[in-house]
């Protein structure tokens, strides 16, 4: 069969936009249509998936796929794939995402490159994307070579792009729904914490060099005259659960103005998170450490002198 | 009695990895190698299985001479057995990996558990573990960071953006963990003895039933170019008499750059 055209899906709508803004310009490249695909119960989202480039809308709708499950969503996907027959599928790279592309590919017996930061088609139509590689130190660039090609794509990679009022076609899918051999049995919001830490545009970030969660303060102290949020490395919230989100290649990837690191020590992961910080400066009392490498600005010694220090100055300096 | 296959790869030490300055790319080859951190966590959940319910824990992996060293250590963490698929994986993407691997897993046979690390720390594309359990026809569990078993069935806290989950699941079952799921043990000097009279099986691609030359041409993914990116950063360290004056003059560089207005 003849693939041909664009599918995007994300169970994260927002995501999915961004993803529509990308799938138009490689459609717009190979001459072909871009679609999406919807899935839920009770799905609302089909007018503004058109309205942000959709030339057409698949629609899983059902009760049972009203809570995301990889096995019902993954066949969702594979009905979807079955009847637009599109040569190229980007997949929002959310946790869920991750786990649904590599499954959608091994059905489908074709490649998938995780978590791409750029995407292109050659002459061939083959797709071309750039993604992070040993610990996030490196960007590989490669090459899809069998069809359908599949990508997924991290949430804010893309641009969402302007809504405008045009048409296009609703397509409803049937499918058997296979039920979910994994039973929930417990499900807990996550207090989202504060958040906005990827949008934030000054962030002061917290590393091992903090001795325990009440010195968290400083940082704050420190954040409040900048009008910065606070941030941290994968330990601080993972391992210590001082904070519930953390920067770094596994975590959130930030682009503030500034980046203030205290007792970070700037390991190849945490680094692939801030590197489109615009200016970097960090605080640390092992001159050997890492993080100085990656730093416009450094300052080797007690963070505990250093934070109360350049609070009190940067305080009086704003003024 | 659970018998668990557990994923392990051996990997470039990132911490050691440097940078040619004059090609940007990675210095792979002097780099020395070692166990990927999520594997091993996954490793030392599965021999945590096998202590609390009975059983057995066989590692899995892929690489050549030097995947050895890494097999020693699980083994001497307590792994009972050692399968090495021995044989030259270059230009082999994931989907060709994951083929390779549920040819293997199917051989060993007669498991329960299928346990991996949520990625692995080099390549990132954290793919394997779902891609086997399309493969292989069985569900998936992913970003588990806590395990039990309960009458058979597996009982896993995942850890998702926006909620904690706990699920419960039917045996044989591919789990990916996570980093925090626990800290994985030192072997003894006592251990590390025993593990070498452990069994080491090592086989190739054909061994398998696959042709090596084949899935290399096969493969869907090919990698063009690996390169550092640049880092434009300015290193200035700043120099003072003590701490305070050094966040004072460093007060005066960030407000001189200009980041504080909009």
């Amino acid at each position: 069969m003849e693939l041909n055209g664009v599918m995007v899906y994300s169970e994260d709508v927002e995501l999915e936009l961004q993803l529509l803004g990308k799938g138009a310009e490689l459609a717009a490249k190979l001459g072909s249509d871009l679609s999406a695909l919807l899935m839920g119960s009770d799905v609302k989202d089909a007018k503004t998936l058109i309205e942000h480039g959709a030339d057409k809308v698949y629609i899983a709708d059902h009760p049972k796929l009203a809570q995301f499950a990889v096995e019902p969503y993954r066949t969702g996907i594979l009905e979807a794939v079955k009847k637009a027959s599109p040569e190229i599928i980007l997949l929002g790279a959310t946790k869920r995402g991750k786990e649904l592309a590599p499954r959608v590919a091994a059905a489908l017996d074709t490649g998938c490159m995780t978590e791409c930061i750029a995407l292109d088609v050659d002459d061939e139509r083959r797709l071309l994307a750039e993604r992070l590689t040993y610990g996030g130190s490196c960007i590989a660039k490669e090459m899809s070579r069998k069809r359908p090609h599949i990508a997924t794509i991290p949430p804010r990679t893309f641009q969402k792009p302007e809504p405008s009022k045009r048409d296009g076609k609703v397509i409803k899918l049937y499918f058997e729904i296979p039920v979910s051999k994994i039973a929930i049995v417990e499900r807990k919001e996550k207090s989202r914490g504060e958040g906005g830490l990827e949008e934030a545009p000054i962030i002061v970030a917290a590393g091992r060099g903090l001795r325990q969660k009440e010195d968290l303060q400083l940082l704050e102290e420190l954040a409040n005259v900048l009008g910065a949020k606070v941030g941290c490395t994968r330990p601080i919230a993972a391992d210590s659960g001082w904070l519930d989100e953390w920067i770094g290649i596994s975590g959130l990837k930030v682009r503030p103005r500034l980046y203030i690191a205290c007792g970070i020590s700037g390991t190849v992961q945490h680094a692939a998170g801030i590197r489109d910080a615009q200016i970097i400066v960090s605080i640390n009392n092992d001159e050997a450490a890492n993080i100085f490498e990656l730093s416009d600005y450094g300052v080797v010694g007690d963070l505990y002198k250093a934070i109360p220090a350049l609070t009190k100055a940067l305080k009086s300096g704003l003024k | 009695m659970v018998r668990i296959i557990v994923l392990v790869k051996d990997i470039v030490d990132l911490a050691e990895l440097k940078i040619d300055p004059s090609t940007r790319s990675p210095k792979i080859e002097v780099v020395k190698r070692k166990m990927s951190d999520v594997d091993k966590r996954a490793l030392e959940a599965s021999i945590k299985l096998k202590e609390d319910y009975g059983g057995e824990v066989i590692t899995l992996s892929m690489g050549g001479e030097k995947t050895k060293t890494a097999m020693l250590e699980a083994l001497a963490m307590g792994a009972d057995e050692a399968h090495i698929v021995n044989d030259d994986f270059t230009g082999v993407d994931t989907r060709g990996t994951s083929k390779i691997l549920a040819a293997a897993i199917e051989k060993i046979g007669d498991f329960d558990l299928i346990l991996c690390g949520e990625m692995t720390l080099d390549s990132l594309s954290a793919q394997v573990g779902p891609r086997l359990a399309e493969l292989l026809d069985l569900p998936q569990v992913t970003y588990a960071r806590h395990l039990e078993l309960k009458d058979g069935r597996l009982r896993a806290e995942r850890d998702l953006e926006d909620v904690d989950e706990v699920v419960e699941v039917d045996l044989p079952v591919v789990v990916s963990v996570v980093r925090e799921i626990n800290e994985p043990r030192i072997p003894s000097l006592m251990n590390i003895m025993k593990a070498k009279r452990k069994p080491t099986v090592e086989l190739d691609a054909g061994a398998l039933g696959l042709s090596i030359d084949e899935v290399r041409e096969t493969s869907s993914i090919e990698i063009l170019k690996v390169e550092a990116p640049l880092v434009e950063r300015k290193r200035i360290l700043i120099e003072a008499e003590n701490v305070e004056e050094a966040a004072e003059k460093l007060a005066e560089a960030i407000i001189a750059e200009g980041v504080m207005e909009e």
